[in-house]
C-alpha cells in the first residue's frame, strides 16, 4: 500500500470510529439535570434494609476523616470498624471537591465524605443515591442545624449522613503584619501590601465565596444576600476583588500538607485555612494565631454519601452509622479539629472543653458562618436564574489566576 | 491445526506482516487516535446554559471563549513561552555534556556517565518536584546560600517552573544528543584539522549540522513534555498552564467541551512542531 492510501485509511478509520463513539454515547458527559426552577436529581431507589457486609468497602474521604493508624499508630478508626463489621476498608484521600467528583465519577467508589461545593453535582448527576435515615441509628442524635440543608437534602429527601463542620479561618504567623480580626487583611489592598507575597489563599473556585462574604459586610450597596447567590453585578464586584488580591498572593494552596508547609518555612504568613492546619502546625512547634473574623466566614458541613452504584452498599451503610456513632465523632472531631455532627460526641471528647472551643451546636457563632453549596444558576429569589453557576466560577477563577 | 494456520500464511506475506501489525496498529488507531478522535469532537459541543448537561450540537461556543478571553491567550504564550525557554537551555546544557561523553570520555567514564544521566529517571517525579520545592524555599538552601551576597533567590513563580523543567528533562536531551553525536566518524574531525581549520570552525562546520538533527530530535522530548505538563506549575509556581485549565474545567465543573477544546491547542501545536522537526531531519535515523 503507498503511503497515501495507508494515510486515508487511517483517516477514515478515526473519523468513522470517532463518529459511531460519538453518536451511540448519549448522556454520558452530563446527566445532570438542574432546570430553571432548581434541582431535579434523577429518581433513584433508596435502599430499604441493610443486609449483611459484603466483605468489602471502597470510601473516598477528606485527608483526616477516615485514619487506619498509617498517619499516626494511635489515630485509628478504621480498624476497629473493620473488625467488627467484617468490611475491609481502602480510603482514597481526595485533595479538592473536585477530585471527589471526578473519583466518584469513575464508579468504583462505594461512598464520599462530600462537602457543600461537591454534593450538589453528585446529586444532579446521579451519582449518589438517596438515603435511608432510618437505617443509621445514629443519625436521630445529629444536630438539627445540619439536617435538610440545601446542600445535604432536596425537597425534604436526605442525600447523606452529615459527619462534621466548621468555618473557614483567618490564620497568621507572628512575620505578618497589621492582622486583626477582619478579612480586611487579606482583601484590603492596604493592608495587603504590608505581606505582599506572603499572602496565602485556598485554591478553589469556591474561594469566590469568601471574597462575597468580605463584600457582603464592606459594600452593602451590593445588597449580597448569599454569597453563592451572586448576580452578574455582585459576580463582578467579588471578581475584581479576587483580581486585586492576586497581585500581592505568594501561593495558592489546594493540599493542606502545601499549606502546612507554607506556613513552617514562612512562605506564606497570612491567609485562609483549615483548624486542623494550624493544629498540625502547632504540634509542630510553629506558633500561629486563628480567628473567625468579624465578618463571618464561608464553612463546610461534610455528608457521607452512597454511591447509586455502590458494589457495597451494606457496607456502606454500617460505615455511614459506624462513623457517626459517639465515640468515634469524638476521635474525628479532635484529630481533624471540627465540631462533631453527633451531639452525644460531646461527652466522649478527651479534651473535655472540644465542643465549646469548636462552637458545637452554636447558632449565633453558626449563623455567621455560609457552608460551601454548590452555586446553580436559579438564584432561589425573585431575580429568577440570573446567578452565575458552577462553571462560571470556574472559568472566573481562571481568569483570577491569571 | 497449526500445521493448516502455517499453509495458509505461507509465502502470504502481506497477511503475515498485516496480522503481525494488527495488535499494535489496533492500538494506536482505536485507543490512541480514536480518542484524540473524541476528544476533538467534543470540543465542538457546549454546556447547556441552564441544566449544565453537555449538548451534543455542533458549534464553536468554546473556541470562541478561548479566543476572546484574554487570560487564555495568556496562559497558552506563558506555557509555549516556557517550553521553548526549556527546550533552548536544556540543549545549550545537554550539547557540552553529550559531546564529553561521545567524543573525549573513556570508555570506563563514559559507561559511568551514561549511569549518571538516567539515575534522575529512576526516582520519582514527584519526588524530584518536591526537591526543588525544597531547595526554592523562602528558607531553603538556594536562598540560605545567597544570603551572604545579600539577594534572595528567585523563589516560586515561572522563573522556578522553568528551572525544574530544565532540570526534570535534561536526561531526555542529553541521550539523543549524545547518540547523534556518537554517530560522528572521528575521522571526520581529523579531516577537517588536517585541511586546516581550527576546533571553532570544526564545531560549526562539521559538528554542528551533523548533530542538529539530534538535537531536535531531543527538543521533541522537552517541547511536548513541558506543553502538556500541570503538576509542576502547579506545585513551584500558583501560575497556570495550558493542563491545568484543562484540569480545572474537568470534575464538579463539568466543562468538558471547554476542557476538551482547550486541550487541542497543544495538540495542534505539537503538530506544527513536529512537521517542523520532520523537515529539519529529525527523524532521519530513526
Amino acid at each position: 500500500m503507498s503511503t497515501k492510501g495507508l494515510w486515508a485509511a487511517v483517516v477514515a478509520c478515526v473519523a468513522a470510529f470517532g463518529i459511531a463513539a460519538c453518536g451511540s454515547s448519549d448522556d454520558n458527559g452530563g446527566s445532570s439535570a438542574s432546570s430553571g426552577s432548581g434541582l431535579n436529581p434523577p429518581k433513584l431507589p433508596v435502599q430499604k434494609s441493610v443486609g449483611q457486609g459484603e466483605g468489602q468497602l471502597n470510601i473516598i474521604a477528606w485527608a483526616g476523616y477516615a485514619e487506619d493508624g498509617s498517619t499516626d499508630p494511635k489515630v485509628d478508626w478504621v480498624t476497629p470498624f473493620e473488625k467488627q463489621t467484617g468490611c475491609q476498608t481502602n480510603v482514597k484521600i481526595g485533595n479538592t471537591s473536585d477530585e471527589m467528583v471526578t473519583l466518584m465519577r469513575t464508579g468504583r467508589y462505594d461512598g464520599v465524605s462530600a462537602s457543600g461545593d461537591a454534593t450538589l453535582r453528585l446529586i444532579a448527576g446521579g451519582d449518589v443515591a438517596p438515603v435511608n435515615t432510618s437505617l443509621v441509628p445514629n443519625y436521630a442524635s445529629i444536630w438539627t442545624g445540619l439536617k435538610n440543608k440545601p446542600w445535604n437534602s432536596v425537597d425534604g429527601q436526605m442525600y447523606g449522613i452529615p459527619h462534621g463542620y466548621g468555618a473557614n479561618l483567618l490564620m497568621s504567623s507572628p512575620k505578618a503584619k497589621g492582622v486583626g480580626n477582619s478579612w480586611s487583611a487579606v482583601f484590603d489592598p492596604s493592608q495587603l501590601a504590608q505581606n505582599k507575597g506572603h499572602v496565602t489563599s485556598y485554591d478553589s473556585p469556591i474561594y469566590i465565596a469568601d471574597a462575597a462574604v468580605y463584600l457582603k459586610a464592606h459594600q452593602p450597596d451590593l445588597k449580597i444576600t448569599n454569597p453563592y447567590e451572586l448576580d452578574d453585578k455582585q459576580f463582578q464586584a467579588v471578581v475584581n476583588l479576587l483580581k486585586t488580591q492576586r497581585k500581592y498572593i505568594g501561593e495558592y494552596w489546594a493540599d493542606y500538607t502545601k499549606e502546612q508547609a507554607a506556613f513552617a518555612n514562612g512562605n506564606s504568613t497570612v491567609g485562609t485555612t483549615w483548624q486542623v492546619i494550624a493544629n498540625l502546625l502547632e504540634a509542630d512547634k510553629v506558633k500561629v494565631n486563628t480567628v473567625l473574623p468579624s465578618e463571618g466566614s464561608t464553612g463546610w458541613s461534610d455528608t457521607w454519601m452512597i454511591a447509586s452504584k455502590a458494589k457495597h452498599p451494606n457496607c456502606m451503610y454500617k460505615w455511614m452509622n459506624w462513623i457517626t456513632s459517639p465515640k468515634v465523632q469524638a476521635e474525628v472531631a479532635e484529630w481533624f479539629g471540627e465540631a462533631p455532627a453527633n451531639r452525644a460526641a460531646c461527652s466522649h471528647t478527651a479534651a473535655k472543653d472540644h465542643c465549646k472551643i469548636y462552637h458545637e451546636g452554636d447558632e449565633p457563632y453558626f449563623a455567621k458562618v455560609s457552608f460551601w453549596t454548590t452555586p446553580i444558576k436559579s438564584c432561589g429569589d425573585d431575580r429568577g436564574d440570573k446567578c452565575a453557576d458552577y462553571s462560571q466560577w470556574v472559568q472566573a477563577w481562571t481568569d483570577i489566576k491569571g | 491445526m497449526g500445521r493448516r494456520l502455517a499453509d495458509l500464511l505461507h509465502g502470504r506475506r502481506r497477511l503475515q506482516l498485516s496480522l503481525l501489525l494488527s495488535g499494535p496498529l489496533g492500538w494506536l488507531v482505536i485507543a490512541y487516535l480514536g480518542s484524540l478522535a473524541v476528544l476533538f469532537i467534543a470540543a465542538f459541543w457546549h454546556l447547556d446554559e441552564f441544566s449544565g448537561k453537555v449538548v451534543h450540537d455542533y458549534g464553536t461556543s468554546n473556541f470562541e471563549t478561548l479566543w476572546n478571553g484574554h487570560v487564555y491567550r495568556t496562559i497558552v504564550l506563558r506555557t509555549v513561552g516556557i517550553a521553548a525557554a526549556v527546550t533552548v537551555t536544556d540543549a545549550l546544557l545537554a550539547f557540552p555534556i553529550a559531546f564529553y561523553m561521545a567524543k573525549v570520555a573513556s570508555p570506563r567514564v563514559r559507561g559511568l556517565l551514561v549511569v549518571a544521566v538516567l539515575m534522575p529517571l529512576w526516582s520519582s517525579y514527584l519526588v524530584k518536584v518536591y526537591a526543588w520545592r525544597t531547595i526554592l524555599n523562602e528558607d531553603g538552601i538556594l536562598n540560605w546560600a545567597l544570603d551572604p551576597f545579600g539577594i534572595k533567590g528567585p523563589g516560586f513563580g515561572n522563573l522556578a517552573t522553568w528551572i525544574v523543567f530544565s532540570y526534570l528533562w535534561l536526561p531526555y536531551m542529553i541521550l539523543p544528543v549524545y547518540a547523534g553525536l556518537e554517530r560522528i566518524p572521528n575521522s571526520l574531525l581529523d579531516a577537517s584539522g588536517d585541511l586546516g581549520a581550527d576546533p571553532g570552525r570544526t564545531f560549526r562546520r562539521v559538528v554542528l549540522p551533523m548533530a542538529f538533527p539530534a538535537i531536535v530530535a531531543g527538543s521533541i522530548f522537552t517541547f511536548a513534555l513541558t506543553l502538556g505538563d500541570y503538576i509542576t506549575p502547579n506545585l513551584v509556581s500558583s501560575t497556570q498552564f495550558i493542563g491545568n485549565v484543562v484540569y480545572a474545567n474537568v470534575g464538579v465543573a463539568n466543562n468538558l467541551p471547554l476542557a476538551a477544546a482547550f486541550a487541542t491547542v497543544p495538540v495542534v501545536v505539537m503538530v506544527v512542531y513536529l512537521l517542523i522537526a520532520r523537515r529539519l531531519g529529525a527523524f532521519e535515523h530513526l
